[in-house]
C-alpha cells in the first residue's frame, strides 16, 4: 500500500470530486421521488429557468420542489454533515474512535431543553422548541467542561477520560430529567416521544440556513485546525512539545463540534450513529488524517442521511422517524466493522 | 550553561512535587536524571519542555526564560520523547516521523522534499525504514517508541528530552539510540536530557547525572563524583557496590539477590 502524501492529497481530492458529484445526483434523484413522482426532466427544467414556469402542472411541481422538498432535503444533507464533522472532531479531540457528537452530553441536553418548551405548551411559536433546545445543549456543554477541568494537567486541563465521564454522569442526569418531564407531561408525552425520534418532515428555508452558516463555519475552523488535531491524536503531552497550542486548540475544537451537534440536534431531534459511524467508514478509505477526513466525512454524511431520509419519506409505507431508522441501519453496520477491526 | 532551572518550586494542588530545585544542563552532553517513582523526574522534564510553568522560579534557555517563547519557537528548540508512546489512530509510521517536521511547515501547505528527506533520514537511522507504510497501531511496543524517538529526531532540535524513551526497547536498539545520541551531542552540539531508569546504563552514557529524590536534587555532576555507594543508597535506598568496570569503561553497581 503506497502512503506517499502527495498522491494521498490527489487521491482525496479525487475522493471529494466524485462524492460532490454523487451528492449532486442524489439530491436531485431525492427532488423527484415521493407523494408525487416528478421527472428528472422537469426537475431540471424547474431548477434552471425558476421563475418562467407556465403550465399549471409545472406551478405545482415548483411548490413542492421549493416549498417541500428541497427545504427538507437540504436541512437533511446539512445535518449529515454537520454530524459528521462533529464526530470526527470528537473523536480526534478525546483520543477516542468511539467518541460521537453526543458524548459530551449535548444530545440529552437538548432533549431536556426542548421537552421543557413542549411541556411549557411553547410549541405554537416554530422558533421555541429549536432555542430551548440549543439553550439546553448549550448549558450542557459548559457544565461538562466545567465538571471535567482539572488544574493537575499541565497542557490543556481538559483529559478525554474525564470529558467522556462526566458526559456519561450528565447525559443520565438529564434523560432521568426527561422521564420525569415525561411523566408529568400527561396528553403532551408524545409530543416529546416525537420529537426525541428526530425528523424532517416539514423543514423550512429558515432552517436550511441556519443548519447552513453552522456547518460553513463550522467546517471552515475544523478545516483550519485539521492538521492541530492530527497531532492531537498522537497525545497531549507529544503535540504540546510540536507546538499545538493545546488549551486553545482543544476547548475552539470542543465547542465547534458541540455547537454543531447543538444546532443538528435543536432542527431535527436526536439522530443517532451517523456521527460516530460515518467517520469509521471513511477512515477505512482515506485514513487517520484530518485533513482528508473532514471533507470526505462531510459529503458522505450528508449522501447517507439524505438516502435514509429519502427511504423513509418516498419509498417506505409509513414515515419511521429518521432516528430510528439511522440507529437501527447504522448500529448493525457499527458492529460489523467494529468487529472487522477486532479481527486483523 | 544552556538550560538552567533556578530555585524551581513547583506543585500540584495540594500535593508539592519539587522543592528548590537548582541545576543547569551543557550543550554538548548527555544528562540523566535519576530517582525512583514518583521523586518528580517527570514534572522536571515537564517544566524544560515548557509545557507547564513552575510556582515560583526560573527554567531559561540560553538565559531567556521559557515562559517568554511562543509554541512554535519552542518547538524548534527542544523536542519532546514522553512516556506514552501510544497512538490510537492508525496513521503510517512516515506520517509520525513527519509530523516532527510540524513547527517548521506553515498552516496550509504541504512538507517539502527537504523535510521529507530528514524524516526518511530519521527512520533509516532508528531502523524503522523498512516498515515506514505500516501502520502505528500494528507495531509492537519497542517500534512504536522508535517511531517516536525517529519523530524527536526528525524535528532537528538543538534539545532533546527523553522521558524513560527506552522502556520497551531491546539492549541492541537502547545502544544504538544512544550511540546516535552521543553523535548527535558530540559533533552537533546537541544537548540530551533523559529520565533512565537502568542505572548502570546511564552511568554509562551519561556526561552528567542530576540524582533527585522527593522533588529535591541530591547531588549532579559527572558519574565519577556522583555514581557512588552512598548516593545511591541514599536515593533508592537499596544498598549497591559500585566499582570500575574496564569493559564498559565507566562505574557499575552490582546488587546483592
Amino acid at each position: 500500500m503506497q502512503i506517499n502524501p502527495l498522491k494521498v492529497l490527489r487521491h482525496a481530492k479525487t475522493l471529494v470530486l466524485v462524492f460532490s458529484v454523487f451528492l449532486g445526483v442524489s439530491i436531485l434523484f431525492s427532488l423527484s421521488k415521493g407523494y408525487v413522482d416528478i421527472p428528472l426532466k422537469e426537475i431540471l427544467a424547474i431548477l434552471t429557468q425558476g421563475h418562467q414556469v407556465s403550465h399549471p402542472e409545472s406551478e405545482l411541481f415548483k411548490t413542492i420542489i421549493f416549498d417541500v422538498r428541497l427545504p427538507r432535503i437540504l436541512t437533511c444533507a446539512f445535518v449529515g454533515a454537520a454530524l459528521s464533522v462533529s464526530g470526527v472532531l470528537f473523536q480526534g479531540i478525546l483520543l477516542n474512535p468511539l467518541a460521537d457528537p453526543y458524548t459530551l452530553g449535548v444530545s440529552a441536553g437538548a432533549a431536556f431543553g426542548a421537552s421543557i418548551a413542549i411541556l411549557l405548551n411553547l410549541s405554537s411559536n416554530p422558533v421555541s422548541i429549536p432555542a430551548f433546545a440549543f439553550a439546553g445543549a448549550c448549558a450542557t456543554l459548559f457544565f461538562v467542561i466545567f465538571l471535567s477541568y482539572s488544574a493537575k494537567l499541565p497542557a490543556r486541563g481538559l483529559s478525554s477520560n474525564n470529558l467522556i465521564l462526566s458526559g456519561i454522569i450528565v447525559a443520565a442526569i438529564l434523560s432521568a430529567g426527561i422521564s420525569f418531564l415525561k411523566f408529568i407531561a400527561n396528553e403532551q408525552v408524545s409530543v416529546i416521544i416525537f420529537w426525541l425520534m428526530g425528523s424532517f418532515s416539514s423543514k423550512t428555508w429558515a432552517n436550511v440556513w441556519l443548519v447552513a452558516i453552522f456547518l460553513m463555519v463550522g467546517y471552515l475552523i475544523s478545516i483550519f485546525f485539521a492538521r492541530d488535531l492530527n497531532l492531537i491524536t498522537l497525545g497531549e503531552k507529544s503535540a504540546a512539545s510540536l507546538g499545538v497550542n493545546l488549551k486553545h486548540v482543544t476547548v475552539i475544537l470542543l465547542i465547534t463540534g458541540s455547537l454543531l451537534a447543538a444546532i443538528c440536534v435543536s432542527i431535527s431531534g436526536v439522530i443517532g450513529f451517523v456521527g460516530l459511524l460515518v467517520p469509521h467508514m471513511v477512515r477505512m478509505l482515506t485514513g487517520p488524517d484530518n485533513r482528508a477526513l473532514l471533507p470526505m466525512s462531510m459529503l458522505t454524511g450528508a449522501i447517507l442521511l439524505l438516502w435514509a431520509d429519502t427511504v423513509t419519506r418516498a419509498y417506505l409505507p409509513h414515515e419511521i422517524p429518521i432516528g430510528i431508522l439511522t440507529a437501527l441501519i447504522g448500529g448493525p453496520i457499527f458492529c460489523w466493522i467494529f468487529k472487522r477491526s477486532r479481527m486483523t | 550553561m544552556a538550560l538552567k532551572m533556578d530555585n524551581i518550586n513547583f506543585s500540584y494542588p495540594g500535593q508539592p512535587v519539587l522543592h528548590q530545585v537548582s541545576c543547569g544542563f551543557n550543550t554538548g552532553q548527555i544528562h540523566v536524571i535519576l530517582g525512583p517513582n514518583g521523586s518528580g523526574k517527570t514534572t522536571l522534564i515537564d517544566l524544560m519542555a515548557g509545557l507547564s510553568s513552575p510556582g515560583q522560579g526560573q527554567v531559561r534557555l540560553n538565559h531567556t526564560p521559557l515562559s517568554t517563547l511562543s509554541r512554535t519557537h519552542l518547538a524548534r528548540k527542544i523536542a519532546l520523547v514522553s512516556q506514552n508512546y501510544n497512538i490510537r489512530f492508525p496513521f503510517s509510521v512516515k506520517d509520525v516521523v513527519l509530523m516532527g517536521r510540524h513547527p517548521y511547515i506553515d498552516r496550509f501547505s504541504s512538507p517539502s522534499a527537504r523535510d521529507r528527506a530528514m524524516a526518511e533520514d530519521a527512520m533509516a537511522s532508528t531502523g524503522i525504514f523498512h516498515i515506514k507504510h505500516k501502520k502505528v497501531t500494528e507495531l509492537s511496543g519497542g517500534e512504536k517508541q522508535r517511531c517516536v524517538f525517529a519523530r524527536a529526531l526528525c524535528q532537528d532540535t538543538p534539545y532533546i528530552l527523553l522521558d524513560e524513551a527506552f522502556s520497551s526497547m531491546d539492549i541492541h536498539h537502547t545502544m544504538h539510540l544512544l550511540r546516535i545520541l552521543k553523535q548527535s551531542a558530540t559533533h552537533q552540539d546537541k544537548t540530551v536530557i533523559a529520565v533512565l531508569h537502568d542505572i548502570n546504563l546511564a552511568a554509562t552514557w551519561a556526561d552528567t547525572l542530576l540524582l533527585i529524590k522527593s522533588g529535591r536534587v541530591i547531588d549532579q555532576g559527572p558519574p565519577e563524583s556522583v555514581f557512588t555507594e552512598e548516593n545511591i543508597k541514599q536515593v533508592f535506598n537499596v544498598t549497591p557496590r559500585v566499582a570500575f568496570n574496564e569493559f564498559s569503561n565507566s562505574f557499575q553497581a552490582f546488587f546483592k539477590a
